[in-house]
């Protein structure tokens, strides 16, 4: 019956919603200052921020030109 | 008063609890935080490779950890997987559907997936005996499109589906492990964590779930998008997930801290964004938007810093059908254009997907004009 069906939907719903509220919530000044600092810890390694040296780029040899 | 009526109340009780919980922890913004590092320069990349063999528009793409091989789906019917340094096709795999949607590779390089509108995850095994590739399993349960699939190793496999549900799957055995249910719209998009115990899904319910793999639980609900969420990735650390939505915005949720932490977004742009992915160190965030530019964010300053096109004055020179002459000018030769006789075209490129290879070191395009590009 279909009103069975929405009391087992809410009803999940509610322990779904009891569950996430649990969660443990940290500062937001402790999260984004992680993230940044993850970012700029391992900005050297990001090639696409901060370019690669051709001879270490394998996308870099020049390739021959297919004149037909 | 009736129990549907008492749980209706419970459920908005609860919201507002979580809503006040997320301020609670508040005590800053991502732009103050931030003000005192300056924006990543403007972002130039070029085109380093062109992949061409589609025969149609490619609708997904997905990098092999080797950061080297790349598989490709097409509404021409074909997966192939190319070997993105030196261009040549590696497999050409013809699929029994052509409605295809996503594609995967195995993080071990021993198989890829691919599904679409038929419902089904199709296996595919790269390395069979004879050198041929073989369907290996056909994954059906799910009745609605196959939107995403991600390889958790070689005998599992989680799916997203237009009928609202997420799976991991035993490929061995062909059989749903867990069902994630929650989402009450079509699930567009998944990503997973990188220590593999946690994944994504973004829906058309406007809204984003973390998902344990190891009870089956959604852990948390993000929300703040005003339309579908077509696209999903995580932060590098995993501490944090990047949303793309049909809204015409891309967001940055914390995970830790359960909430919204930025939104990218121009009044220029207006449309949706179809594909997400970030740089290495997830200081840039590559969106593909509906209009098929391709835009790169500064995660942190939440700024436009470049887009993926042409640079001037370098260019795939493209002659059309009507002549039989094909060729490419790489940028590191010195024909002028002008000596030739060709149409110069394909200045922009028309982003279908996007993905970053593992390593950082490029990022690869699918365009509508059936060409891949790999860019650094």
């Amino acid at each position: 019956m279909s009103s069975n069906s929405n009391l087992t939907t809410m009803r999940r719903l509610v322990e779904q919603l009891k569950l996430e509220a649990s969660v443990e919530r940290i500062k937001v000044s402790k999260a984004a200052a992680e993230l940044q600092q993850y970012c700029l810890q391992n900005a050297y390694k990001d090639a696409l921020l901060v370019g690669v040296p051709a001879g270490s780029n394998p996308f870099r040899e020049p390739r021959s030109c297919a004149l037909l | 008063m009736g129990e549907l009526e008492q749980l209706r109340q419970e459920a908005e009780l609860l919201k507002k609890q979580i809503e006040e919980a997320r301020k609670g922890v508040a005590d800053t913004t991502l732009a103050e935080l931030t003000s005192g590092i300056e924006v990543v320069g403007r972002v130039q990349m070029k085109t380093r490779r062109t992949l061409r063999g589609h025969l149609a528009k490619i609708y997904a793409l997905h990098w092999s950890t080797d950061s080297r091989l790349m598989v490709s789906a097409s509404q021409d019917g074909k997966l192939i997987v190319w070997d993105t340094y030196t261009t040549n096709k590696v497999n050409a795999i013809p699929l029994r559907s052509s409605w295809v949607m996503t594609c995967a590779y195995a993080p071990s390089g021993n198989f890829v997936a691919c599904g679409g509108l038929d419902n089904m995850c199709s296996i595919y095994n790269l390395k069979t005996r004879d050198g041929n590739v073989k369907v290996s399993r056909e994954l059906t349960a799910h009745s609605g499109y196959l939107s995403c699939c991600r390889f958790l190793n070689d005998n599992e496999i989680i799916t997203s589906s237009g009928d609202t549900t997420c799976a991991v799957w035993d490929i061995e055995t062909g059989t749903q492990k867990t069902v994630f249910m929650g989402h009450t719209g079509d699930c567009m998009s998944l990503a997973v964590s990188p220590d593999l115990n946690l994944f994504i899904s973004g829906a058309c319910d406007w809204s984003a779930k973390l998902w344990d793999l190891r009870d089956g639980n959604c852990r948390q609900t993000f929300i703040g998008h005003e339309s579908d969420i077509n696209a999903i990735c995580f932060f590098p650390s995993g501490n944090a997930i990047c949303t793309g939505s049909d809204d015409a915005t891309c967001k940055l949720y914390d995970l830790r801290s359960d909430q919204e932490l930025t939104s990218y977004s121009q009044e220029s742009i207006i449309c949706g964004i179809t594909s997400i992915s970030m740089s290495r160190s997830g200081r840039m965030i590559l969106a593909g938007y509906d209009d098929f530019n391709c835009n790169i964010w500064d995660t942190l300053k939440a700024e436009r810093i470049g887009e993926c096109s042409s640079e001037p004055g370098h260019s795939d020179l493209i002659m059309e059908p009507l002549s039989i002459l094909l060729f490419q000018v790489w940028t590191d030769c010195s024909l002028p254009p002008l000596l030739l006789s060709g149409v110069l075209a394909g200045h922009d490129n028309r982003v279908s997907c996007i993905g970053v290879n593992e390593d950082g070191m490029a990022a690869a395009t699918g365009s509508w004009d059936s060409f891949l590009k790999i860019w650094n």
